[in-house]
């Protein structure tokens, strides 16, 4: 059975919520909550109540970005002294860990904001190729819900969001 | 006594309206696309001449650094001991002032402070735009420009001993995480709106906002992520600010020298970076206002708390400052006592009263509500308050190498020369014209940001007003430690 999409617009968020609502309650066969993708100009973190919460996997990139940069970065740091093992130093130490912690923690920062920035391209799926149905009021002032799903179901969503007066409906057509 | 249904709503209206609005709630959401993407088209003519001034001042600061590039530093009129002079003076002021965009914007961001949304994409642009002026002067402090990667400590086959010890390393690898960290910062809470430029573009704008949006569509997982990115983001920055000027602090506290060993001088620059921060974001949020037309964007009630907070930090630093000169007195060390002594009644005093005046003393003219809610008065206030943090830095860094530990070093006399200042002028007019163009290409106001704030604002006074009107004709639906009690 092929999959086609459909873009249907909506004047605001609580019109569209409710066009969400309806969608979860019909039970159409071989939908899944997971094919059904909300474009909004703002964000609208209330809709995880109807679709339910989207993996956001930002925090381990930092997690792990913060934990190993510094500990590579003190190694840096304390491998580079330690090239100078033979120099003189006047009594001070070769590797010295105060100066070295203000590194480690600069290198901690830096760590942990790189790959929070690498993990939200990963998770969010930056760069991507634009949807074909994408309309540009969606980043202007409307709400719109994308649907993927089968060809036989498409004109009884149509209807369904016919029902809750979208401003426009795009695809759906194969 | 209200009786019917309307004059029950109208009553708790009144009542129960939290605070003045920052902006117009009322505004469209098409409205502010089309007026902050106007301003990347039709600026008002003002525009221009500041553009023009501003390159014309850079010009001035590329010939003065031309010819002391040909000629030697000695133009500059420094020397033992005064070896840094206005050069290192401003790469201070321009590293601290870079620390409100981006430290403001993130700690309001955390606390959920919504008026900073109009405001804080500019801030953070100055954050950039103000580091990279101040790496200019490490470049042109140093004369020999050729020779600017003996600079960087790395381990190489010439077995240059990489200072680690050094606080000027510190400094180098702090301030380079904080450019990068910025720059990351800024670009990511500009995604959104760089997809509405991109849909509403044409030509090489079209082109440059389409790879720069990397092809953002406003998902829910889109922005899931990115709300979990920016905060994040938003909780490493705070401490790297505040890490960033404490370590810059070091360069002179971990030194010897009398002036400079002082321990509160970490809290003391960082707050000194806050408070001129807050003054240039005042002295920017005024000339852009103007500018593109941000009136009803950058409104009066968002210059009034940034004021308030203004003169909050000049109390911190007043406070700091006077602290600084207690300790050296009271510590009695007599080297330091002098050199303070020597700040005040010396050849520099007139800068050095002019600083405490300015930083200390004219800021309580913000407790006035006339003061600040007076566009001219803020604007002359900020700039003055700016050359006060300026004056500032300099007075650390000047009088205190003129009047050293040892009588033969001293010099009274190493006045900087028409080159030094000539090329601090072309900083000015490097900044102003990077900062000017950014305007031009990128929003300097948060689109998606105004319009959350908008919906916040809506969808607030909407349940609150529900709640209390809900309360007000039935007890019983009162919301236990809510609007009604």
């Amino acid at each position: 059975m092929s999959k086609s999409h459909m873009l249907a617009l909506f004047s605001d968020f609580d019109q569209a919520s409710e066009a969400i609502r309806d969608l979860k309650s019909s039970n159409f066969e071989g939908f899944k909550l997971d094919d059904v993708t909300l474009k909004s100009p703002i964000e609208h973190p209330e809709i995880e109540e109807l679709l339910g919460k989207r993996p956001v996997y930002v925090r381990i990139f930092t997690f792990f970005g913060a934990l190993f940069v510094p500990l590579l970065g003190f190694l840096f740091v304390a491998s580079s002294q330690a090239t100078f093992l033979l120099q003189p130093k006047g009594g001070k130490p070769v590797i010295p860990l105060p100066p070295n912690f203000v590194l480690t923690y600069e290198f901690f920062i830096l760590g942990g904001v790189y790959m929070t920035v690498l993990g939200f391209f990963i998770s969010a799926k930056l760069p991507m190729k634009r949807n074909k149905l994408y309309n540009a009021r969606v980043s202007e002032d409307q709400i719109g819900i994308l649907i993927k799903a089968e060809d036989a179901i498409m004109p009884a969503i149509k209807d369904l969001f016919t029902r809750h007066n979208p401003l426009e409906i795009m695809g759906g057509d194969n | 006594m209200v009786n019917t249904y309307e004059e029950t709503e109208v009553a708790v209206e009144k009542r129960f309206v939290p605070k003045p609005l920052d902006i117009n709630a009322d505004i469209a959401w098409a409205k502010i696309n089309k007026d902050i993407l106007r301003s990347l088209e039709r600026p008002r003519p003002i525009f221009w001449v500041i553009f023009i001034a501003s390159f014309a001042l850079f010009l001035v600061g590329v010939s003065c650094e031309v010819y002391q590039y040909q000629t030697g530093m000695g133009v500059a009129n420094l020397d033992n001991p005064q070896m840094w002079g206005l050069y290192i003076a401003t790469f201070i002021w321009w590293i601290g002032m870079g620390h409100s965009g981006t430290l403001l914007s993130a700690l309001l961001h955390i606390m959920h402070a919504d008026w900073r949304k109009p405001i804080y994409r500019y801030s953070e642009a100055m954050t950039t735009f103000t580091l990279l002026t101040a790496a200019l002067f490490v470049l042109v402090h140093l004369g020999r420009i050729w020779q600017f990667y003996y600079v960087v400590a790395y381990p190489n086959e010439r077995w240059t001993w990489p200072n680690f010890q050094s606080p000027l390393v510190w400094d180098a690898t702090a301030i380079g995480t904080y450019l990068t960290s910025s720059l990351l910062f800024l670009y990511i809470g500009m995604i959104p709106d760089l997809a509405i430029c991109r849909d509403n573009a044409v030509g090489i704008r079209k082109k440059l906002y389409t790879f720069m949006s990397l092809g953002w569509m406003g998902t829910d997982r889109q922005w899931a992520n990115f709300r979990v990115t920016y905060l994040t983001l938003a909780c490493f920055l705070m401490p790297l600010a505040v890490s960033v000027h404490s370590i810059v602090s070091t360069d002179f506290a971990a030194s010897q020298q009398p002036g400079y060993h002082i321990t509160s001088f970490p809290p003391y620059f960082v707050a000194g970076a806050i408070y001129s921060g807050l003054a240039v974001i005042i002295t920017l949020f005024i000339v852009l206002r103007y500018t593109f037309r941000f009136e009803e964007y950058m409104t009066m009630p968002i210059l009034e708390k940034l004021a308030k907070l203004t003169f909050a930090a000049g109390m911190v630093w007043t406070y700091l400052n006077l602290i600084e000169y207690a300790t050296t007195w009271y510590g009695n060390d007599m080297y330091a006592k002098q050199a303070l002594i020597y700040r005040a009644t010396g050849p520099f005093a007139p800068e050095w009263w002019l600083m405490n005046f300015l930083g200390s003393v004219l800021p309580f003219a913000l407790t006035f509500k006339r003061v600040r809610a007076s566009i001219p008065v803020m604007l002359f206030m900020s700039i003055f308050i700016n050359f006060g943090m300026w004056l500032e830095r300099w007075m650390i860094i000047s009088p205190t190498l003129a009047h050293g530990i040892y009588p033969w070093t001293w010099d009274d006399d190493q006045w900087p020369s028409f080159i030094q200042w000539g090329i601090v002028a072309g900083s000015f007019g490097w900044f102003n014209m990077l900062f000017m163009l950014y305007c031009k290409i990128f929003p300097s106001v948060s689109m998606y940001e105004v319009k959350e704030m908008l919906h916040e604002r809506r969808f607030f006074k909407s349940t609150n007003v529900a709640t209390a009107r809900d309360s007000a004709i039935n007890p019983d639906l009162a919301v236990e430690g809510g609007l009604a009690s």
